[in-house]
């Protein structure tokens, strides 16, 4: 591989992944269990909840990046907090890279999630009380393994967003090489200066090739999955 | 044991229940829409009652005066329900011991190797249940209900979606449950067949209204009416031996002497036999040699004019057999209550479905 990359440029693909990773990783649990509250209870408000966890799907991406910038950046309430009890800063830094991309990817992860939520005969569950489970436990043994399938999916496309943010991303946490240059950054990076043709080309070789990987992976995991619950 | 006082609105259903209930099988018996299911799943709290109370053995599951209500899975029921439910992503094995984990261990009266055996389901344990017949299914849906050594067994209609093979595969496991397992049992049914030969106790239902019946031989004796199936008698007897040349069971009650196609019961069984009134022949004086095995000396205690027919009730030792004849040979007989007949059927009138091990009697 490093025949064919750069350092600079094997750097922004593991940077990516990195990212990728993490934001899905934190965004995992939170996806899960939004996609319950959506699913499954009624308050009031749950209209506007829903609204606000789409809300990333449909804002221009750089608006979005930008809310970040003012709310979790070094001045922004939520940022400055943070900052001073955990020691925790987004600004220009990956983590807001992973923060910024998991963000636009969360409302994909919970459509996938809640769709199977919806799907879950509930009479199982009812069955699982009878049998002496309280609710967390009927929640981890029978409606979790049931909505496997669509945690994969919710998974695979949170990931692949999360890969390939870019507006969000360089509105918040800028683009700088080494911390928060991402793959569609740098490629952005390549296209704008003399010659930098076959780099681009290069990374998007990549960028297809780990797509295709993520999406074939996905798939096979979701085949044996659903192999065992459908009648 | 079991003390049920509620009464619970559904919309512009109203159910209404006032039942002290014991060991054995207690059948709710009702039509569709009676409310057997919502009362039911009231006792097993999956619907909270509006007003009164629900107690099990001195329990407080349910009491809307001081907002009691004991959540489902802690009240150690076992439920089994029309449809199998069985868990998808678990092997057989995994769905029969789910609910053991939640069982409190010196509570854990049953074990897999004895509920597999009850069930016949032994040589299905690693299968998935997509791999299962129907029959299969709810047999391990009921061996599911049992490993968890419930107090209290529900069952809502388990047999409604099989067809007549299957149920008839799969009611000889439920009586044994009844008599080999010692939990209570509250099962619903509309079906006279299967309320007949399992229950103990019988609880009826109509328009949300229940009542307990006075004695199961009484409900029985008119159920075939109410229901859709054929008019018929009970008779209770007790099996005294077999005659495998002849294929026969033979078996002795109240009423005399019985000649049945053979049964594969132990001697010593009680049973009920189901007779259809249409397949009785009603005889006056000697009657000389007939084909029919059966004969039993009795006495018409009543006559009812159903349009073309007539329904003669006879009583013979105490056990009371309709009987369906025409008008005419009402007439030729001279039929009238009080007169001595014979009452004659044959050995292959009774169904093989129509011999039932009959429940043990148990105090109210």
């Amino acid at each position: 591989m490093s025949d064919f990359l750069s350092p600079e440029e094997i750097t922004a693909v593991l940077l990516t992944l990195k990212v990728a990773v993490t934001a899905v990783a934190f965004s995992l649990p939170l996806g899960v269990a939004m996609a319950w509250v959506l699913s499954r209870t009624t308050f009031f408000g749950r209209g506007l909840l829903d609204g606000l966890v789409h809300l990333p799907l449909i804002l221009p991406p750089v608006v979005t990046g930008y809310l970040l910038l003012i709310t979790f950046g070094r001045r922004g309430a939520v940022g400055a907090f943070l900052d001073q009890w955990f020691g925790l800063v987004f600004s220009f830094r990956w983590t807001g890279a992973a923060l910024a991309s998991g963000i636009m990817g969360f409302p994909l992860m919970v459509r996938a999630i809640r769709l199977s939520l919806d799907g879950v005969d509930r009479k199982l569950e009812t069955a699982a009380a009878t049998l002496g489970a309280s609710p967390p436990m009927v929640f981890f043994t029978v409606t979790l393994p049931l909505i496997l399938p669509g945690i994969a999916a919710g998974t695979v496309l949170a990931f692949a967003k999360a890969m390939g943010e870019f507006g969000a991303t360089i509105t918040f946490v800028s683009n700088i090489p080494g911390e928060t240059q991402t793959l569609s950054a740098a490629i952005y990076t390549f296209t704008q200066v003399p010659g930098g043709d076959a780099g681009a080309l290069r990374l998007t070789l990549v960028s297809v090739a780990l797509s295709l990987t993520a999406l074939l992976a996905s798939e096979l995991l979701t085949r044996r999955l659903s192999a065992r619950l459908v009648g | 044991m079991l003390e049920i006082d509620i009464r619970h609105r559904q919309g512009v259903f109203e159910l209404q229940a006032d039942l002290r209930l014991g060991q054995g099988l207690t059948a709710l018996f009702g039509p569709s829409g009676s409310g057997k299911t919502t009362l039911i799943n009231a006792v097993a709290g999956l619907i909270r009652p509006d007003h009164g109370r629900i107690t099990f053995s001195d329990q407080s599951w349910s009491d809307a005066a001081t907002g009691t209500f004991l959540p489902t899975h802690r009240r150690r029921i076992g439920y089994v329900f029309q449809e199998p439910r069985l868990f998808p992503h678990l092997s057989v094995r995994a769905n029969l011991t789910y609910g053991r984990h939640f069982t409190p261990k010196p509570e854990r009266r049953e074990n897999l190797d004895r509920v597999s055996a009850l069930l016949d389901i032994d040589t299905l344990l690693d299968r998935a249940p997509n791999r299962l017949s129907g029959g299969e299914k709810q047999r391990v849906a009921i061996a599911r209900a049992l490993m968890t050594s419930p107090k209290l067994l529900l069952m809502d209609e388990p047999l409604s979606a099989l067809d007549v093979g299957l149920k008839a595969q799969i009611l000889p496991y439920i009586e044994r449950i009844r008599d080999e397992a010692g939990v209570p049992i509250l099962y619903v049914s509309h079906a006279v067949e299967e309320v007949t030969r399992l229950a103990t106790r019988v609880v009826t239902l109509s328009q949300g209204r229940a009542a307990m019946a006075n004695a199961v031989e009484d409900t029985l004796q008119h159920l075939p009416r109410l229901g859709q199936s054929r008019a018929g008698s009970f008779l209770r007897a007790r099996v005294t031996g077999h005659d495998p040349e002849n294929g026969l069971t033979l078996a002795t009650g109240p009423a005399g002497s019985l000649y049945l196609k053979q049964a594969d019961l132990p001697v010593g069984t009680s049973i009920r036999v189901f007779v259809p009134a249409s397949d009785l022949v009603l005889a006056t004086g000697e009657t000389g040699s007939l084909s029919t095995l059966n004969s039993l000396s009795g006495r018409v205690s009543a006559i009812f004019e159903s349009g073309t027919t007539v329904l003669v009730r006879v009583d013979c030792g105490g056990e009371v057999l309709d009987a369906e004849i025409t008008r005419r040979s009402r007439a030729t007989l001279d039929l009238e209550p009080g007169k001595p007949v014979s009452v004659l059927f044959k050995a292959v009138s009774v169904e093989a479905g129509g011999v039932y091990r009959q429940a043990v009697k148990l105090g109210a």
